[in-house]
C-alpha cells in the first residue's frame, strides 16, 4: 500500500510537534521522577522507550491504509465489549479498582484501546448512516447505546477518567455530525434526573469526594482535598519565568500527588512558571487545530468524522487533565497526552496520532 | 473506489468543523487566562504557600537565668531534663514500641497510648512529647536502641531547680507554660506556645533579663516532614542571672520562726532599702508548677485557708495596729500639740461625745506621758492625742512614711494600703467624718491599711530619718559572672522632721522592748539594743470574751522593730495573722530573725537561751463602743 506518493504527503510538521511534546514530557518526568527512590529503569528513560515504541506505531499504522478499518470496526468493537465484560468477570484487582485482562502471555486495560474504537465504531455509523438534515430522535438512539455499554463498564470498573472520556469524543463526533435543537434539548432536560441518579447510584465515595472537594478544597485539605490545593500552589507559586528545572519545591520535596503522571503539568509549571505553560499551550493548540484543518480537508466521511473524533480524544485529554491541574476541574485520573509518563496513555495517543497521519497523508487518494 | 460514497456529505461536515476550530480555541484561552490567573496574579500568595509547605522552624529555648542570694549562693537553678518524644510518621511498629515503651519507662501501656492520642490532630511529622524527666539510664537504653525502636526522640530542655526546696519561694516566683493570654500581650510578642515564663514575684519582673533570647533552626522538610536539611540556626542566648539582696542563711531564719501559721516578715537594711529577708507563710512548693502540679494538690493550696500562694509581705493589707502609734506621736510632736512631757491620766476609758472608747487596760494606765504611753501601748493618750490632731493631718504625716502608697520594690502584685481622709470618706459615702473614726486611725485601726513591707519601711525612716526604696535585686549578671546593671540605693523619702523628735519616739520603742511593763520584750537581745512596737489589728469590733473566738476572727498580730538602736542596721516588721497579740505572737519571730542576722555578723555568739516570758504585758490596744 505505501508508495513513494504516500511518503511524500507524510505530515512531518504533526509528527515533529508530537515529538517536541514528548521531548519535552521526558525531560519533565526527569524532574518530577527526581526524588524518587526507585531501582532500575528511571521513569524518563522508560518514557523514551514508549516514545520509540510509539513512533513506530504511527509509521506501521500509516502503511495502512485507514479505510480498512471502516469495514473492522464493529468486529473491533465487539471484542473490545467482550474483553470489558471478562474484566468485569475476571479482572485483576488493584487499588480498588478491576481494570486490568490477564490474557496469559500479557495483560491489557481494555477501556484504553476503547477510546480508540469509539472513535471508529461512531464515524463508521454516521457514515453508513446518512441523511440531508440533522440527526433526529430516530438518528441517536443506536449511536446512544453503542456507547452506553462501553461507558457504563468502564465506570463498573470503576474509571471515571476513561468513562468521561469515551463519552466526550463520542459526543463530539455527533456534534460535528449535527443534532437536532429537539434532541439537544431532550438531552438537557434528561440530564438533570441523570445526574441525580448518577450522583446516589453510580458514583463512589471517592468520586463523590473528589467532585465535592472540587467545588470546595478547604473541606478536607488534608486528605482528598489535598491533591488540588498542592497542585494549584504548585502551578501558582511558578510564578512568571518558574523555579527552573529540578527546582521546583512542590515537585522534589512530593507535595504533589501522581506527579510523573497525571499531576506532571503541575511540575512542569512550577519550574518553567508562566512562559513554559503558555508554550505548552502553543503546541497542544497547534496539534488540535492541525488535527482539524486534517479532518476538514479529508475528502471522504469517514475519514473526516474519525479525524475529528482522534482530535477531539486528544483535545478533551488535554482540557481535562490541564483543568484538573489547575483546579477548573474535579479531579480525574487522565493523563496529559505525549507528557505524561504511562506506556498505555503514550501507545493510545500515538494510535491516535498515526490515524490523523493515515488520514493526512491519504488526502489525494481518489 | 468508491469514491462518489465518500464525497457524499463530507461539504456540510467541514463548515461544523471550523466551528470546532474555534470552539477549541476558545476553551484553550479559558486554560490560559486560568494560567495568568494562578501565575501571574495569585502567584506571590501561593508561592508563600509552597514556601510555608517546606519551611518548618523549630525553636530552641534559651536556658533561664539564674537567681543567687546577696553573697552568690544559689537560690534558682536550672538543670537538663531529658524528655522522650515520638515522631508518628516515622513509627515502623507502633504496638512494639509502646510495648517496649512501657516496660522500660514504667508507665501504664494505656497511659501511653491515651498520651500518644493526644496528638492525633497534629501533623504526623511533629514530635509528640510521652514523657519528661527520664533517668540517664532511660536516655542510654533508648540511645543504644534508637535503630530497633525507629521514631523516638530524645529532648533536652534546661529546667527550674530549686535547691532550697521551697525557700523564698513566694519572692522568687514560679514559672510555668505561657498561657493563651499572655500569648496575645504585646510583652510577650516573640514568645512562642510552649514556652515557660515567670508567671510572678521576681521570675515574672525580671523575666526579660531571666529569659534570654531563644535561638532556633530553619529546616526543610518534604511532605511527609522529613527533615532534608538545615537552612540556617541561630543559638540562644541564656538569659542573665540575678544577684539578689536577699541573705539566704537570714531567710531560712525568718521562714523557720514564721513556722506554718499564716504570717511575714520583712527585713529591711535600713541605710540602703535592701531587703535581707522577705518570708511569706504557709509554703508553696515551685517546682510543682514546672511540672505536672497534681489536681489534689493544686485543690488544697487553693482550700488552705493560709493562702499559701499569697506573697503576704507584699499583697497582704492588714491595719498597722498600734504600730501606727509611732506616726500619730510624730505628728503631735511636729505639730506642737505634745511634748515629752505632757501627760495625760488613762481611767481606761476616753468619753467621745455620747460614747466611750476604751483603752485596751480597761483598769487605766494612770498617768502617762510619751514614753510610758508608747511602752504600755496607752491607747487613751493616743485618743486625745488624734482628737486634736485630726485625721488629715494623721494621713499627711502617715504619707510622709511611706504609707498609702506602693513604695514600687520592683515586684509585680505590690498592693498600696490605704491612708483614709475626711475628704476619701465624705465622696465615697456621701456621709461626713466622724470624730470616733480619727480616734480609730490615731491607734490604727479603722480604715488604715498597710502591707509589712511598708511598715518596715517606715520603720526604717524613724530609725534613719530617711526611707530608702526598698529593692530585692542587687546586680545582674551576665553568662560570665560580669555586672550588667547594679541597682544603687534610692533615697524614696527624706523625713523632715526635727532630729529631737525622732530620737522621743526611738526611746519610746527603745523601752517597749526592754523596759518592765514594755510590751515587746520577746524581742530583746542582750548584746543589741533593740528596738520595737507591738501592734494588735481587729479583724472584726467589739470581742468581748477574747477566749473563745473562731480562728478567722482572732485579730492580727503585728510587730515593728529596728537595731542596733544606736546605729541602726536593720528594720523588721512581722505580722501574724489571727495571732492575736504583737507581743505573743510577733514579736517573738522578729527576736529570732534579729539574733540570727547579729550572730551572722559575728555580734552575737553563741544561739540564746530561752526567752523569759511572762514578765511583761502582751495584751493591749482597745475596742471602741
Amino acid at each position: 500500500m505505501i508508495d513513494r506518493r504516500l511518503l511524500t504527503n507524510f505530515d512531518w510538521k504533526i509528527f515533529l510537534l508530537i515529538l517536541l511534546v514528548a521531548a519535552v514530557g521526558i525531560v519533565n518526568i526527569h524532574s518530577a521522577s527526581a526524588s524518587y527512590k526507585i531501582a532500575g529503569t528511571p521513569y524518563a528513560i522508560k518514557q523514551l522507550y514508549w516514545a520509540a515504541i510509539g513512533s513506530g506505531l504511527i509509521m506501521l499504522i500509516c502503511s495502512i491504509d485507514y479505510h480498512i478499518l471502516e469495514d473492522v470496526s464493529y468486529w473491533f468493537y465487539g471484542i473490545l465489549l467482550i474483553f470489558l465484560l471478562l474484566v468485569l468477570a475476571v479482572g485483576k484487582t488493584s487499588m480498588g479498582a478491576t481494570r486490568w485482562l490477564n490474557l496469559g502471555l500479557f495483560s491489557i486495560q481494555p477501556s484504553e484501546p476503547m477510546k480508540i474504537v469509539i472513535i471508529i465504531a461512531f464515524a463508521r455509523y454516521y457514515t453508513s448512516n446518512q441523511n440531508a438534515g440533522s440527526l433526529g430522535f430516530r438518528d441517536v438512539w443506536l449511536p446512544f447505546l453503542l456507547l452506553a455499554f462501553p461507558a457504563l463498564l468502564i465506570m463498573k470498573q470503576p474509571d471515571l477518567g476513561t468513562a468521561v472520556m469515551v463519552c466526550l469524543v463520542a459526543a463530539t463526533i455527533t456534534i460535528a455530525v449535527g443534532l437536532s435543537w429537539r434532541v439537544v434539548l431532550s438531552f438537557l432536560l434528561t440530564s438533570i434526573p441523570a445526574v441525580y441518579i448518577a450522583w446516589h447510584y453510580i458514583l463512589r465515595g471517592y468520586q463523590k469526594n473528589r467532585i465535592l472537594n472540587f467545588f470546595n478544597p478547604e473541606r478536607d485539605p488534608l486528605k482528598s482535598g489535598y491533591h488540588l490545593i498542592q497542585s494549584k500552589i504548585a502551578v501558582g507559586s511558578g510564578g512568571l519565568t518558574g523555579k527552573g528545572l529540578m527546582h521546583g519545591t512542590q515537585a522534589q520535596l512530593s507535595f504533589l500527588p501522581e506527579q510523573h503522571t497525571d499531576f506532571a503539568f503541575s511540575v512542569f509549571a512550577e519550574e518553567w512558571g508562566l512562559v513554559g505553560s503558555l508554550f505548552i499551550l502553543l503546541l497542544y493548540l497547534a496539534l488540535v487545530l492541525w488535527g482539524l484543518h486534517v479532518a476538514s480537508r479529508c475528502n471522504d466521511r469517514f475519514g473526516t468524522l474519525l479525524a475529528v473524533g482522534v482530535t477531539a480524544m486528544i483535545f478533551w485529554h488535554i482540557v481535562i487533565n490541564m483543568g484538573m491541574v489547575i483546579g477548573l476541574f474535579p479531579v480525574v485520573g487522565v493523563p496529559l497526552p505525549f507528557f505524561s509518563y504511562g506506556g498505555t496513555s503514550m501507545i493510545t495517543s500515538m494510535i491516535g496520532a498515526g490515524l490523523l497521519l493515515n488520514i493526512s497523508m491519504r488526502r489525494f487518494m481518489f | 473506489m468508491k469514491g462518489n460514497r465518500y464525497i457524499r456529505g463530507v461539504q456540510g461536515l467541514h463548515r461544523k468543523i471550523y466551528l470546532l476550530s474555534v470552539a477549541a480555541t476558545v476553551i484553550f484561552l479559558i486554560l490560559l487566562s486560568r494560567l495568568w490567573f494562578l501565575q501571574f496574579i495569585e502567584g506571590d500568595k501561593l508561592r508563600e504557600m509552597s514556601e510555608n509547605n517546606r519551611l518548618r522552624f523549630i525553636p530552641v529555648a534559651a536556658s533561664r537565668g539564674a537567681l543567687l542570694d546577696r553573697n552568690g549562693k544559689v537560690l534558682v537553678n536550672n538543670t537538663p531534663s531529658f524528655s522522650l518524644a515520638v515522631i508518628p510518621n516515622e513509627v515502623k511498629d507502633k504496638e512494639y514500641l509502646l510495648d517496649n515503651l512501657a516496660q522500660v519507662l514504667s508507665i501504664d501501656r494505656n497511659e501511653l497510648l491515651s498520651r500518644w492520642e493526644k496528638g492525633k490532630g497534629r501533623a504526623k511529622y511533629f514530635p509528640l512529647v510521652l514523657a519528661s524527666g527520664l533517668t540517664r539510664d532511660q536516655v542510654e537504653f533508648f540511645e543504644e536502641n534508637s535503630l530497633r525502636l525507629p521514631g523516638l526522640e530524645i529532648e533536652v530542655k534546661p529546667v527550674r531547680e530549686y535547691p532550697q526546696g521551697t525557700l523564698a519561694a513566694h519572692m522568687l516566683g514560679y514559672i510555668a507554660e505561657i498561657s493563651e493570654k499572655e500569648m496575645a500581650t504585646t510583652d510577650f510578642a516573640d514568645y512562642n506556645p510552649g514556652d515557660y515564663i515567670g508567671k510572678n514575684g521576681i521570675e515574672r519582673s525580671f523575666e526579660k533579663y531571666l529569659h534570654g533570647d531563644d535561638g532556633g533552626r530553619q529546616i526543610e522538610v518534604d511532605a511527609r516532614g522529613r527533615l532534608l536539611r538545615t537552612l540556617s540556626e541561630t543559638f540562644p542566648v541564656p538569659g542573665q542571672s540575678l544577684q539578689l539582696t536577699v541573705d539566704l542563711e537570714l531567710q531560712k531564719a525568718a521562714e523557720k520562726a514564721l513556722g506554718d501559721s499564716a504570717a511575714s516578715v520583712v527585713v529591711l537594711d535600713v541605710n540602703s532599702g535592701e531587703i535581707l529577708a522577705m518570708a511569706s507563710s504557709s509554703q508553696f512548693d515551685p517546682a510543682l508548677f514546672t511540672s505536672r502540679m497534681p489536681p489534689e494538690q493544686w485543690q488544697a493550696y487553693l482550700d488552705d485557708k493560709r493562702r499559701p500562694l499569697e506573697n503576704k509581705a507584699l499583697k497582704g493589707q492588714y491595719p498597722p495596729g498600734s504600730t501606727f502609734k509611732i506616726i500619730t506621736a510624730l505628728a503631735g510632736l511636729n505639730e506642737g500639740l505634745i511634748d515629752e512631757n505632757t501627760t495625760v491620766n488613762c481611767s481606761g476609758e476616753y468619753a467621745v461625745g455620747n460614747g466611750k472608747f476604751h483603752c485596751w487596760n480597761r483598769k487605766g494606765h494612770g498617768k502617762v506621758n510619751l514614753r510610758s504611753a508608747l511602752r504600755e501601748s496607752c491607747d487613751v493618750y493616743f485618743y486625745m492625742l488624734g482628737e486634736k490632731l485630726g485625721v488629715d493631718r494623721i494621713a499627711d504625716y502617715a504619707r510622709r512614711f511611706g504609707l498609702g502608697q506602693p513604695l514600687g520594690i520592683g515586684i509585680e502584685g505590690e498592693k498600696s494600703g490605704f491612708v483614709p481622709t475626711a475628704a476619701w470618706k465624705e465622696k465615697k459615702t456621701g456621709s461626713r467624718w466622724y470624730l470616733g473614726e480619727t480616734l480609730s486611725v490615731a491607734i490604727g485601726q479603722g480604715y488604715l491599711l498597710t502591707t509589712p513591707v511598708q511598715l518596715a519601711a517606715m520603720t526604717s525612716g524613724l530609725a534613719t530619718g530617711s526611707i530608702y526604696r526598698p529593692h530585692l535585686v542587687k546586680k545582674i549578671l551576665d553568662r560570665d559572672g560580669k555586672t550588667t546593671k547594679e541597682f544603687q540605693p534610692e533615697v524614696l523619702k527624706r523625713i523632715e522632721l526635727k532630729p529631737e523628735h525622732l530620737r522621743l519616739v526611738r526611746e519610746g520603742l527603745l523601752a517597749v522592748v526592754n523596759d518592765p511593763g514594755g510590751t515587746g520584750a520577746s524581742a530583746r537581745l542582750y548584746e543589741v539594743k533593740v528596738a520595737g512596737k507591738t501592734g494588735t489589728s481587729q479583724v472584726v469590733k467589739l470581742q468581748e470574751s477574747k477566749r473563745a473566738v473562731a480562728y478567722q476572727y482572732r485579730d492580727h498580730a503585728l510587730f515593728i522593730a529596728f537595731a542596733p538602736y544606736d546605729k541602726p542596721e536593720i528594720a523588721v516588721a512581722v505580722v501574724v495573722e489571727h495571732g492575736q497579740h504583737g507581743g505573743g505572737a510577733a514579736a517573738p519571730v522578729a527576736g529570732q530573725v534579729l539574733r540570727k542576722y547579729f550572730e551572722l555578723k559575728g555580734v552575737v555568739r553563741k544561739p540564746g537561751a530561752a526567752l523569759e516570758a511572762g514578765d511583761e504585758e502582751t495584751k493591749e490596744d482597745g475596742d471602741k463602743e
